[in-house]
């Protein structure tokens, strides 16, 4: 395989991981930063009893976040794996 | 200890021995991994699983402000709080996203080797060792006060000695074995402090009806806390009293001037300084590759996420305990004699923790009638319920984990910058690997006393000290770790910018606002990395731009990082 080669792969295997990393920081930022901003109006619903706001502050964020980084490492690791950088355990 | 309390021991017998076993099981784990070597030391040979680093950083991470203070936070400041359980958890995403599998890519030993070698030069390492070590000293003060305070309560000591009781036990655990000690006994306080943590909650939500699990089902008592504090109003005391608090603050929603910007500033402050705390970052250096790195943040975050949406619970259900008519346990509304004959009140009251004054005359004691340390309100909690006595124990014995974890991550992170980026690195390069462990090891003894000799004089609460940290962190430090890794035209001189001109107008900003001066647009001296982060951010990207690109090496340096296969850039035994 050619420099040029190795390189074009590295690029793309780049592009790939950046918009991963992009679309996550764009969920991040509608649970930590979006939802905190309407919390008034959302108080107004119910949800399992609590008023939806405070939950979604209490755990629905936080329940959030949690699947946003398993759901990111799985997607990473499918993208290592298809250029051939993927680690064994 | 059931048994014992069955038995008739006395309740202050068990609660020494809850905290005495366990701290010996730590000290035993610490010396059983004494090392004498560079790469366990610093990094626990780099070969801890994925799932113990995870529980081992969720220990690192919980500290005495999660554990006893953060919901003691949300049961007095109400919905403004829990900022620093939003923050506290999404930071991870930031973590796991722009820093830690590059950062362990890297192979390096500390942050500061990080900035030192993406930008080189000694300049940018002793940058990045200032930031961190202020605010992880700052951090580790708050730690210190913290297992200070509940080795009083448990040990019957005066604070002042409880505090120097509480090093020793974090000494014990840090110092023989560096890294390798401290991630198992990292993970062994883990189990601790969340069983310490989860069985309160459980035994009071079961009291209360709502089931073994709270966590879905306490939102009723969510609404019905509006109702009471409706029926009850939320005034301010006739008459404060000094370090006391009385509940002003509704518990569901904003309230007052930039209630949300307040909320959502606070919570960026704490999850940038999430992604810059060198100790949190420096427990990703120590797995075997790039991916389990990745892996050990999220298990990390699923253990932390335990804690953290227990927390709400547990302030809810404890101010239910005591507001709630329907409960046995409720004191307002009750008569006054009643309420002062109450052991649980009688004992806090004594050590000025808790007060009860009947201002208006009335004979009934109101809500504004009652006065608590929001620190003691975990500790309390078992008692405030009626839990038996080995209970506030098991508690007060996860307090003590939750602070000594933080406590020994953070020392061991000031400890390893000063022994490895200053000493080694910037004064002798050539000092042998003996001499380099040795004098770490002087060094953690050293800033672990003057630790505990700043935090015996109680100069601030322990989750104020805590935001404080936080906010120098990402002040100085966020940007120049992202950036190292997500631009590569970013360059040395604009990296010192960054740092020195962040940490600048944020150390300046908190002396302004903290001496009395008005706060911009509700900035206060919680928020303060805000303004650190912005001046960071600016400085770091114009500097950059007017300088030249770095060199070829650099980015060719900056491309390696960004791929999880091939040798780390520093050597093994750099």
């Amino acid at each position: 395989m050619s420099a040029n080669n190795a390189d074009d792969v590295r690029d793309r295997y780049w592009a790939k991981t950046r918009n991963l990393t992009i679309v996550v920081l764009a969920l991040w930022a509608f649970f930590a930063l979006v939802i905190p901003a309407m919390v008034s109006t959302l108080n107004q619903f119910t949800f399992l009893g609590f008023p939806f706001g405070y939950y979604m502050i209490a755990q629905g964020s936080l329940i959030a976040f949690v699947v946003i980084i398993w759901v990111q490492n799985w997607r990473q690791d499918a993208i290592d794996d298809e250029f051939g950088f993927g680690e064994e355990e | 200890m059931a048994v014992l309390e069955q038995l008739g021991v006395g309740a202050d017998t068990i609660g020494i021995l809850f905290v005495a076993f366990t701290i010996a099981i730590y000290a035993l784990i610490g010396w059983l991994s004494r090392t004498m070597e560079v790469d366990a030391y610093y990094v626990a040979g780099r070969q801890v699983p994925a799932v113990y680093n995870g529980m081992a950083t969720a220990a690192d991470w919980m500290s005495g402000a999660s554990f006893v203070a953060l919901a003691g936070g949300v049961y007095f400041g109400g919905y403004g709080y829990m900022a620093f359980i939003v923050g506290w958890t999404g930071g991870y995403v930031l973590v796991n996203s722009l820093m830690a599998p590059y950062l362990r890519k890297f192979g390096c030993y500390t942050v500061p080797d990080f900035i030192g070698t993406r930008y080189g030069g000694n300049l940018a390492r002793l940058c990045a060792v200032i930031v961190l070590v202020v605010a992880s000293f700052t951090y580790v003060t708050a730690q210190i006060n913290a297992t200070g305070t509940i080795a009083a309560r448990a040990l019957h000591i005066p604070f002042s000695y409880g505090v120097w009781f509480g090093l020793l036990g974090i000494l014990l655990c840090s110092m023989l074995g560096g890294m390798r000690a401290v991630t198992w006994t990292q993970v062994a306080q883990y189990i601790v402090l969340i069983i310490a943590y989860l069985v309160p909650v459980i035994w009071m939500s079961n009291a209360q009806g709502f089931g073994i699990i709270p966590h879905f089902t306490y939102g009723e008592a969510a609404s019905t806390m509006a109702q009471l504090e409706a029926q009850y109003g939320l005034n301010p005391p006739a008459e404060a009293i000094a370090g006391l608090s009385v509940l002003t603050t509704p518990h569901t929603g904003p309230v007052g001037d930039y209630a949300e910007w307040k909320f959502i500033t606070l919570a960026l402050c704490m999850m940038c300084g999430t992604a810059s705390l060198p100790h949190i970052l420096m427990r990703y250096f120590t797995t075997p590759t790039v991916r389990s790195a990745r892996k050990s943040v999220a298990w990390s975050l699923l253990f932390i996420f335990l804690l953290y949406f227990t927390a709400p619970a547990l302030a809810t259900l404890t101010k239910l305990q005591l507001l709630d008519p329907n409960l046995p346990t409720a004191i307002i509304g009750k008569p006054f004699e009643e309420v002062a004959s109450l052991a649980w009140i009688q004992n806090w009251a004594s050590v000025g923790f808790l007060a009860i004054a009947d201002q208006n005359g009335d004979g009934i004691l109101q809500l504004n009638e009652f006065f608590m340390r929001p620190d003691i309100v975990v500790l309390a909690t078992p008692e405030i319920a009626g839990l038996p006595y080995v209970i506030s124990g098991l508690v007060a014995a996860g307090g003590m984990a939750a602070a000594m974890s933080t406590a020994d991550g953070l020392l061991l992170a000031i400890a390893n910058a000063l022994s490895h980026d200053l000493y080694y690195k910037i004064i002798d390069p050539k000092a042998d690997t003996a001499i380099r462990l040795i004098v770490a090891r002087v060094l953690l003894v050293g800033i672990g006393a003057l630790g505990a000799l700043i935090a015996s004089l109680q100069l601030t609460g322990i989750l104020g000290a805590v935001a404080w940290a936080f906010c120098f962190a990402c002040s100085g430090l966020f940007f120049p770790l992202a950036l190292g890794v997500w631009w590569k035209r970013a360059n040395r001189a604009g990296a010192v910018a960054g740092m020195a001109a962040g940490f600048t107008a944020g150390s300046l900003y908190l002396y302004y606002v903290y001496t009395g001066g008005t706060p911009w647009f509700g900035i206060d001296h919680l928020r303060f990395g805000i303004v650190g982060m912005a001046v960071s951010l600016v400085s770091m990207v114009v500097v950059t731009l007017l300088t030249p690109a770095p060199d070829e090496e650099i980015q060719r340096m900056v491309e390696e990082t960004r791929v999880p296969t091939g040798p780390a850039i520093l050597s093994a035994k750099h």
